[in-house]
């Protein structure tokens, strides 16, 4: 519709009509800023977002900037390299490869959905991405666990390996746990943080149960 | 947006003209009368998205065979022309985008009216001591079957429950090395547990609706669910010490007072012998053969049937004990036969 504000209009005759400049009429003007910056700039912006985050989540203060401005990336990041490490692990065929890779997406997102519902419902004042994206942010603990555990078990795999992988799990988990409380359970009228608290533990638990258990082939 | 900007040059043909829907003006001068001649209008006009783009571009085209012919004596005749262009092309505008807000308010209507969560708020609201309370609860048959039980209508700790055997259930599989050849382990254990706390539930409750039984869904959904807190600790302690004995001890105590809980407050809120049978007997039977089920079906079994083809000297079917991890493992189940021998 733009080429209908070339109509010639004769000088004589009142123009009438409202002239009110929308307020969305600048965002264009933004986009073209953005979108002409290097592409470089673009994904280090968006890089040292999440590192922030990751930051946060090694150190669990009573920040907010994790709920303020939440992103996906770091979560799916580490959901991915979760489910890789994953990869490879018990029985014996081809054919198990490619169900635990789908098996760790589904635990995590769909774990942390059933979460973020459930504290919804309670009453939390925390939005679904926001719950989203702590839950996921929390899962780096267990992800550095399961480095470790790869590493370890590169070294061997008898009861003293099994000890250390135990240690470290269990504590990464309680991390895990901790921080996302941390930012969660805030949220929540103080008499319902276990109701709260519950499903997180259950959720990191099955995650730490499936690095725990990984034998490599 | 162009659309004042039209109006501006539609009202250009004829002053006085307003960009209102519904309401135009009667002093329309240079020629129009103040009926909008419809028989100008072709079929397309203001009816469609997809028209607007065919009539810009037939207006765009006018504009440009007007450009090329007089420009001042034919002015005056162009802005009317135009008018009656433009006014065409303000109503389809209008129409349109009337349409469109008329759509996207009912769909938004209609999404916070269903997809609502709120709705659920209620079920969920309980106190930590509530959910502990119902859950020792459950354990505990009622022995007042004259008078009708009452059942709160929670959905917390049911949920919970069943996200609960859901993860005992990945332990079991996972210890057992149970292959899932088509889907994932985690799609089917939560589809095990979930499709049972639901589908059960609502054959209960059309049963239920059958046999004149006093009970509604979100009723039938706690009472369940709070009976799959005895699973969860069957389950629990038969996956990590493996006897079959004891299997049977904990399916019979257990499974059985869980059992016996529900059908005591079923039996309470049912009248009359026939449909008491009925509806007890049919979930007495589905919950202990569901507990039977999931302590079987996840057995480690050596996968002798498939291996047959390759290996003739494997045994078909056969049971091994777990051995992961080995450490605690023999620990439990040394602790298991001490207790045994000494009972």
């Amino acid at each position: 519709f733009a080429g209908l504000a070339d109509v010639s209009i004769s000088e004589d005759i009142p123009v009438e009509g409202e002239i009110t400049v929308p307020v969305g009429s600048h965002s264009p003007d933004e986009d073209y800023s953005t979108l002409d910056e290097p592409v470089k700039d673009t994904i280090m912006r968006d890089l040292k977002a999440v590192g922030k985050k990751f930051v946060h989540v090694m150190y669990p203060k009573k920040s907010s900037a994790l709920l303020r401005d939440w992103d996906l990336w770091g979560p799916l990041v580490l959901c991915v390299s979760l489910a890789l490490m994953l990869q490879g692990g018990s029985a014996d065929s081809k054919d198990d490869g490619g169900p635990q890779f789908a098996e760790v997406f589904v635990i995590i997102w769909f774990g942390a959905v059933v979460i973020t519902l459930n504290s919804k419902l309670l009453g939390g004042t925390i939005s679904f991405f926001q719950s989203l994206c702590v839950l996921g942010y929390c899962v780096l603990p267990l992800t550095v666990a399961m480095l470790v555990c790869r590493l370890v078990l590169l070294a061997g795999s008898g009861t003293v390996s099994f000890i250390i992988r135990l240690i470290v799990v269990i504590a990464m988990f309680a991390w895990s746990t901790l921080a996302s409380t941390a930012f969660l359970a805030d949220s929540q009228p103080p008499n319902r943080k276990a109701l709260v608290v519950y499903p997180i533990f259950l959720f990191y638990f099955v995650i730490s149960w499936m690095i725990l258990t990984f034998t490599p082939q | 947006m162009s659309a004042p900007g039209a109006a501006a040059a539609g009202g250009s043909g004829r002053s006085g003209a307003t960009a209102d829907w519904g309401g135009f003006e009667d002093n329309m001068q240079g020629g129009g009368s103040a009926v909008i001649d419809m028989e100008n209008m072709d079929d397309t006009s203001g009816s469609s998205f997809e028209d607007m783009g065919e009539m810009h571009q037939r207006m765009k085209e006018e504009e440009e065979e007007e450009e090329e012919g007089e420009a001042g004596a034919a002015e005056e005749e162009d802005g009317e022309f135009l008018g009656m262009k433009g006014l065409r092309g303000q109503l389809g505008r209008q129409v349109a985008d009337q349409m469109w807000q008329v759509g996207k308010r009912q769909a938004s209507r209609a999404f916070s009216l269903y997809a609502n969560i709120d709705i659920l708020r209620p079920y969920f609201d309980v106190e930590p001591v509530q959910v502990r309370a119902r859950l020792l609860e459950s354990m505990i048959p009622v022995k007042m079957i004259n008078f009708p039980q009452k059942i709160a209508g929670e959905l917390y700790g049911p949920l919970m429950l069943v996200l609960t055997l859901v993860a005992i259930l990945l332990h079991g599989m996972k210890t057992s090395d149970t292959i899932i050849r088509e889907g994932t382990l985690m799609g089917t254990a939560i589809g095990t547990c979930f499709g049972y706390w639901l589908g059960v539930s609502s054959f209960i409750y059309f049963l239920a609706y059958l046999c004149n039984a006093q009970i509604t869904m979100v009723q039938m959904l706690s009472l369940l669910g709070y009976g799959l807190f005895g699973h969860c600790i069957t389950l629990f302690v038969t996956y990590n010490i493996h006897f079959h004995s004891l299997f049977y001890i904990f399916w019979l105590g257990v499974g059985g007072l869980s059992t016996l809980r529900m059908v005591a407050v079923l039996v309470s809120r049912t009248v009359g012998h026939t449909q008491r049978l009925i509806l007890c007997g049919t979930l007495a039977a589905l919950h202990m053969l569901f507990l039977l089920y999931l302590h079987f079906a996840y057995h480690k079994v050596v996968e002798g049937i498939l291996d047959t083809l390759e290996g003739p000297n494997m045994p078909p079917f056969q049971r091994v004990a777990r051995d992961i991890p080995v450490v605690s493992n023999a620990v439990l189940n040394t602790t298991a036969k001490a207790i045994a021998l000494t009972l």
